[in-house]
């Protein structure tokens, strides 16, 4: 692994991608005391901005654009901070240590950050490109998905993904109807275990959306340019006013991988959000990144994670030690629910639900003998906060106390 | 507005006006203040905004949920004044109030 030199705090950093990654790196750099200059490049025309609050309280007219920016538009002059908005990174000179930019510039860097995220994934299906069919992934997305929705419009869901039913879950809160369609027979089908699909599929249903599992999706039709329906590959056609495609994310590492760096579904890195080039760092969404507890390379996409690989490429620039690494996490709010999942199911041979579904309030634990590799809790703060320390610290536990929900989670360690 | 101080584990104060409306926790992050990390944003997700409120102001920054009870029950470093950040919501009540950053948020 590369060693950074004698840490120089005047280097010039330049950070492609201005999303909560990129803007997360530069605010660490300033908090850490680097002084040379930073240029945060991103595609986008809004300075850094959070995304999960777009399919959860900002659909739902719970949060304002000043609560979902990073940080004050302010703060980027007042820390020295250039940001060039609406441009995007297109070619790398590694030699050189010069970024393209698309309006035509260059930049010089001493160190390069990739923060450049995910694309929503499309769909290549006849109609794909009709008024009213889109992805949730930027705020001007959301905009349009806003604007969509009411009481009585009718939105159908393709994918049920984490932001699939949130989505589902903000848009029967504003009133509108929903339909769900998912491929596999069940929906969190790649994310999460069978009870858990069927407890959130119950609870959705229970508040009016619809689903179509194991569901063709042939085509959208259309009048006027603008969508009208779905039509299934069983021959019928769901009428709609509006279609979310949410079916996952493409790294977007085109600019690394023309420029030579390894890539496998994402950026590979180190544990310092190293690239094999020491000028050359990434972070956030568009990472293939080392899970140190599972001794696995994996993209993520979530928020801590593009938090933690921040702090690992500001700690790397300044000479700072890395920060602990960190369990992978994730949360999700749909009605009056609260899902946090901690670690991943990797080599888990069992099963464990500590707790009863009907009451909205258990644990689903994923285990490898005696040792905890995963828990996704529902409403559950105890089981999710004790899951996250067990799995860290590979802490064995009693199963049968596990199982018993009356046994404290304080109390589960073997 | 409230004028806000945080205190870092350290000893280093960051005094700040804060709008009403917004939480503790955010006046902190947007103002790039050290010490609170907020890995959800304001959830009530993380307990990475966790920080110990001045006896004084006790009454004035709300009662807690029981989610946040919960979380904070499994939290490191916990103490009778230890509260979420991002579940205190400022208003004029609270100009003036100090709080303390845990050792780590980890
Ligand atoms: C609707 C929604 C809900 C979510 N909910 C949650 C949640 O509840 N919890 C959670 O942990 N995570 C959630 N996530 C995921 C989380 O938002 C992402 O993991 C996080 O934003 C990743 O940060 P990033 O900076 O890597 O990518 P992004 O935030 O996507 O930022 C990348 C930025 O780079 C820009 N860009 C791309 N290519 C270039 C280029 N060549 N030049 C310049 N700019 C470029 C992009 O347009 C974008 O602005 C959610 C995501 C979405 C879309
Ligand atoms: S910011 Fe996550 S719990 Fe307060």
């Amino acid at each position: 692994m590369a060693e950074v030199q004698a840490p120089d705090l005047n280097s010039r950093v330049v950070i492609v991608g201005a999303g909560h990654a990129g803007g997360s790196a530069a605010a660490f750099l300033r908090q850490y005391g680097h002084t040379g200059p930073i240029v945060l490049v991103g595609d986008e025309p809004l300075a850094p901005y959070q995304r999960p609050p777009l399919s959860k309280a900002w659909l739902k007219g719970e949060a304002d654009a000043e609560s979902l920016s990073l940080k004050p538009a302010e703060w980027y002059e007042e820390n020295d901070c250039r940001l060039i908005l609406g441009a995007s990174g297109t070619a790398l000179n590694r030699g050189a240590r010069q970024v393209t930019l698309s309006n035509g510039a260059t930049l010089d860097y001493d160190y390069l950050v990739i923060a450049s995220g995910a694309r929503a994934r499309m769909l290549p299906i006849p109609g794909a490109g009709l008024a009213g069919v889109m992805a949730l992934r930027t705020a001007a997305d959301a905009e349009t998905l806003k604007a969509a929705l009411g009481p009585g419009k009718r939105l159908a869901i393709v994918g049920g993904g984490y932001v699939g039913l949130e989505v589902a879950a903000s848009a029967r809160a504003l009133g509108a109807e929903v339909v769900i369609l998912e491929r596999e027979p069940r929906v969190l089908a790649r994310v999460a275990c069978e009870a858990l699909s069927r407890f959130f599929t119950d609870y959705h249903e229970a508040r009016g959306v619809t689903f179509e599992l194991s569901a063709g999706v042939e085509a959208f039709e259309g009048a006027n340019g603008k969508v009208t329906g779905v039509k299934l590959s069983d021959g019928r056609v769901l009428p709609c006013d509006a279609v979310i495609v949410g079916i996952g994310a493409i790294p977007n590492d085109e600019m690394a991988k023309a420029a030579g760096l390894e890539c496998v579904n994402g950026v590979v890195v180190d544990v310092e959000a190293r690239t094999a080039d020491p000028a050359i760092f990434a972070i956030g969404d568009v990472t293939h990144r080392p899970l140190p507890t599972y001794g696995r390379m994996f993209r993520l996409e979530s928020v801590p994670n593009a938090l933690e690989q921040a702090k690992q490429v500001a700690c790397a620039l300044v000479g700072r030690p890395g920060p602990h690494p960190e369990v992978p996490w994730f949360w999700s709010d749909q009605y009056d629910l609260k899902l946090q999942i901690a670690g991943i199911s990797f080599d888990a041979d069992r099963v464990l639900l500590r707790g009863d579904p009907a009451t909205a309030k258990f644990a689903v634990f994923h285990l490898q003998g005696d040792l905890v590799r995963a828990v996704e809790a529902v409403n559950a703060p105890p089981e999710f906060m004790m899951g996250r320390k067990l799995i860290e610290h590979r802490t064995p536990v009693n199963v049968d106390k596990l199982a018993d929900p009356t046994i404290s989670m304080k109390e589960v360690a073997a | 507005m409230a004028k806000i101080t945080y205190v870092e584990h350290d000893g280093t104060e960051h005094t700040i006006e804060v709008k009403n409306g917004m939480s503790v926790m955010e006046g902190a992050i947007k103002n790039n203040v050290p010490g609170i990390v907020a890995d959800c944003g304001g959830a009530c997700a993380c307990a990475t905004c966790h920080v110990y409120v001045d006896a004084a102001w006790e009454g004035k920054t709300g009662e807690k949920s029981a989610m946040e009870e919960s979380m904070l029950d499994f939290a490191e470093n916990v103490e009778d004044s230890s509260r979420l950040s991002c579940q205190i919501k400022v208003s004029d009540a609270l100009d003036g109030l100090v709080v303390r950053m845990p050792e780590s948020q980890h």
